[in-house]
């Protein structure tokens, strides 16, 4: 029964779903009380029936109900129960609905917590909300039933592949998703904008709490996703610019950027249709992204949905939502109009600077990742855009924005004195460009990675810290008056500084990896001792046992430094007799220094193995970076001023803007 | 998000990626072969390159490449020689030609393009929403602060 009242329940949500697109859009237009306040129960008991189906399908996957076509597809009753969950959305059926569910959450977030917003705004809204929600419900019930039965149910199910089965893969892509589709309420809120034809310094509150949240948890996503490619594939690679990381790279691009117009418009009055702009973009960017996971119309590790049915369907959605938001933005962003103007050395103008990088970084991304595709349409030309090239015509965006960031974030609103504002940076700058020149002076290459990345990442990290200080008057005031100043300062400050230098520290685990990763890749016999960079490595044999469902050998490797024995590591080769497949797993010992990561490949005809070693500075500060950023997001998001600032618009002799 | 089919493509196979037995003795030689490597792409696998893939065409590639530096060969003329052999699809860094220009330079051109226009909006002629005060505003304010 659960499937047929999982696949009832989002029935029944797409109309309501209907329901809530026209009710609410028409009453704001007839400026009706009642339809407008139709939207709040209309949103509530979206997110349930979709809930409730999503509760349905995750039963059936617990409970091995294997007359569940995708459960039979993609579980096994041995699963471990994490993995059962997780398998709900480790497919394209149930990470639609997962999608859906994620969507009508945000819009009866905006229900529940929205009672500052205006009606009417309110009201358009959750109209275009569920506009998002009735065409993936469409697509879902059309092209992608979760819940389609099979007449003959099959005794066990086929299983994912044990490797798939993984901490780190489970919580990826909800994660992803939350950031993907929370990207939607500023589309949302973009739309109801243009609508209404007003963008004011409340308006712009309201949008930055979501935009922050999409932009947190596609941090986190992200990284999470990195991290496990890290650990689990390739020779420990991080970032391979694969089409479909692109995808969830573009919406946070996107995303950093209209984070950052958004305060503009918040504060200053100004930059607003180019918001508004950016808030489309973001979402189309989401939509974009989906596009390309789901339609595989772009060649990639990723592509797990070649159904051209789907694609089309995608592609249809696409276009409507992305080509009516930028038709409706041709028409209306003339009557956004702009009341303040600014110097050219101000802050506003460090953060147009911000967002023309990262909107040019993001097109060249875009480009780079589709161009193979519109070659072969319009040329029936074969070629392929990879890793080399990004990496070559992307890194110098971000050099260029991690070599403004500092100035910008410390130079005051309106109009700054270039001299005076920088006072506090100079130290931080002779320091880092010093730091630079040591490394590059210490490194034996003449590649100028580490000593541009290091002396970036001390510029970030410590550009930061001297943001704060100032603002704190260190050195100026007595400690204690420092101290009580720095309390004081508003969340969204330190949220700013912490996101500010965990980029730096991103930089520097990034430049690090880079630059001096060792690699070293022999034939070991038992006993040999061999040497990686500063680490001296014993190789005390291979031993054999048996795991569940799997053979494997497992090598026994000591690591020394200085003569002290600093790690033990054992690599594994498995073999997995039932589906007759060899795998590798490789050793990582992770330290905030350094990874010692060993892989152990084939037996030799002379008896040794195949051994692969790397040490890989740093890394780890790569992911820690990500997490300070999230941090400082969400430090950000808890600022006193979105929690108090909904009484602005209605109470004209409120707060005023700070 | 889940690389289902690298992952396949590395447990099906036993290959390895670079293994010991193609390593060149010269390690200059060596090095210049994994950076060749590294640009050139696994022409059955799904975005990778031939020097960190497990298939066995990948293996093919690496050891011709090695035997074609041992020949005396440049970077350049190894490279070339494969994308005479397998077109320009092989090559993960788009040629800079007329056919490619696209990707390669719709960065810088965007760029200018973007930084113009922000010029233009900053320093454009100020839509004063407050306006001047009149002579008279003037004086009497000039009255009021007493000077």
């Amino acid at each position: 029964m659960t499937a047929e009242l999982g696949h009832f329940a989002t029935l029944l949500a797409f109309f309501v779903a209907l329901l809530q697109v026209v009710v609410p859009l028409v009453g704001a237009g007839r400026n009706q009380a009642g339809w407008m306040a139709a939207a709040i129960p209309m949103a509530i008991s979206q997110f349930i029936l979709v809930g409730f189906a999503f509760v349905m399908l995750t039963i059936a996957f617990v409970t091995s109900d294997f007359s569940v076509r995708l459960v039979a597809a993609n579980s096994h009753s041995l699963k471990p129960m994490l993995y059962k969950v997780s398998g709900v959305w480790g497919n394209h059926e149930g990470s639609m609905l997962l999608w859906i569910l994620i969507l009508s959450f945000y819009g009866a977030l905006v229900a529940w917590f929205g009672q500052n917003l205006p009606d009417r705004l309110k009201a358009r809204v959750l109209s275009v909300q569920a506009m998002i929600a009735v065409a993936f419900l469409a697509f879902m019930i059309f092209t992608s039933n979760p819940f389609e039965r099979l007449e003959f149910p099959p005794i066990d199910g086929n299983d994912l592949n044990p490797l798939l089965q993984d901490p780190g893969l489970a919580f990826h892509p909800p994660f992803l998703y939350l950031g993907y589709v929370g990207l939607s309420m500023s589309f949302s809120f973009a739309i109801a904008a243009l609508i209404e034809g007003r963008v004011d310094a409340a308006w712009a509150r309201w949008v930055r709490p979501w935009t922050l949240l999409a932009w947190i948890n596609l941090t986190i996503g992200i990284a999470l996703g990195s991290w496990w490619a890290y650990y689990e594939l390739g020779w420990g690679g991080w970032w391979f610019w694969d089409p479909v990381e692109n995808a969830s790279f573009m919406p946070w691009l996107i995303a950093g950027a209209l984070l950052h117009s958004s305060i503009v418009v918040e504060k200053r009055d100004t930059l607003k249709s180019w918001t508004i702009l950016l808030a489309i973009l973001a979402f189309s960017f989401s939509l974009i992204g989906t596009f390309i996971v789901r339609s595989g119309v772009i060649t990639s590790v990723h592509a797990f949905a070649n159904d051209p049915e789907r694609g089309v369907f995608i592609l249809a959605i696409l276009t409507v939502a992305i080509g009516g938001a930028l038709s409706l933005y041709a028409l209306r962003a003339r009557a956004l109009r702009t009341t303040s103007a600014f110097s050219v050395v101000s802050r506003e103008s460090g953060l147009v600077l911000n967002n023309l990088l990262l909107v040019v970084a993001t097109a060249v991304v875009f480009c780079g990742t589709i161009w193979p595709l519109v070659a072969e349409i319009t040329t029936g030309r074969k070629l392929s855009i990879g890793a080399p090239f990004f990496d070559m015509v992307f890194t110098p965006f971000m050099v260029a924005i991690a070599m403004a960031l500092p100035i910008g974030a410390i130079l005051p609103w309106k109009r700054a004195n270039l001299r005076r504002a920088m006072q506090p940076l100079w130290g931080v700058l002779a320091l880092s460009v010093a730091l630079g020149a040591l490394v590059w002076a210490m490194q034996t290459g003449g590649r100028m990675l580490a000593p541009v990345g290091i002396a970036l990442a001390v510029w970030l990290i410590l550009g930061a810290f001297a943001e704060l200080g100032s603002r704190a008057k260190l050195g100026k005031v007595n400690f204690s008056e420092t101290w009580r100043r720095l309390r004081n300062l508003p969340r969204s400050d330190w949220g700013k500084s912490v996101a500010h230098a965990g980029l730096g520290l991103t930089i520097f685990g990034i430049a690090s990896i880079t630059a001096w990763e060792v690699e070293d890749i022999r034939v070991a016999n038992f006993g040999d001792r061999f040497t990686v960079g500063e680490y001296e490595f014993v190789f005390n044999g291979v031993t054999q046992s048996n795991g569940k469902n799997y053979s494997v050998d497992r090598g026994h490797f000591t690591a020394f430094k200085d003569g002290i024995a600093v790690a033990e590591l054992r690599p594994e080769k498995r073999f997995y007799p039932v589906q007759n497949m060899p795998t590798t797993e490789a050793a990582i010992n992770q330290s905030l220094t350094r990874d010692l990561y060993i892989a152990l490949g084939d037996k030799q005809d002379d008896g040794g193995y195949a051994v692969r070693t790397y040490i890989k500075p740093f890394a780890n500060w790569l992911w820690i970076g990500a997490i300070v950023m999230a941090l400082g997001g969400a430090l950000s998001l808890t600022d006193r001023r979105y929690r108090v600032a909904a009484t602005v618009r209605k109470n004209p002799d409120g707060i005023p803007a700070e | 998000m889940i690389r289902i089919l690298l992952l396949l493509i590395v447990i099906a196979t036993p290959i390895w990626a670079v293994e010991p037995d193609e390593i060149l003795a010269d390690p200059v030689m060596e090095a210049r072969a994994r950076v060749i490597s590294k640009g050139l792409r696994c022409l059955v696998c799904r975005n990778e390159n031939i020097d960190s893939s497990n298939a066995g065409i990948a293996k093919d590639l690496r050891v011709l490449v090695r035997e074609r530096l041992v020949t005396g060969d440049t970077n350049d003329q190894v490279i070339a020689h494969i994308v005479d052999r397998y077109g320009e699809y092989v090559l993960l860094k788009p040629q800079f030609r007329l056919g490619n220009l696209v990707p390669w330079l719709i960065g810088p051109i965007l760029l200018l393009l973007g930084f113009f226009l922000a010029v233009k909006f900053i320093t454009r002629p100020r839509p004063e929403a407050v306006a001047n005060l009149s002579k008279e505003e003037e004086k009497r304010l000039r009255d009021l602060l007493g000077e």
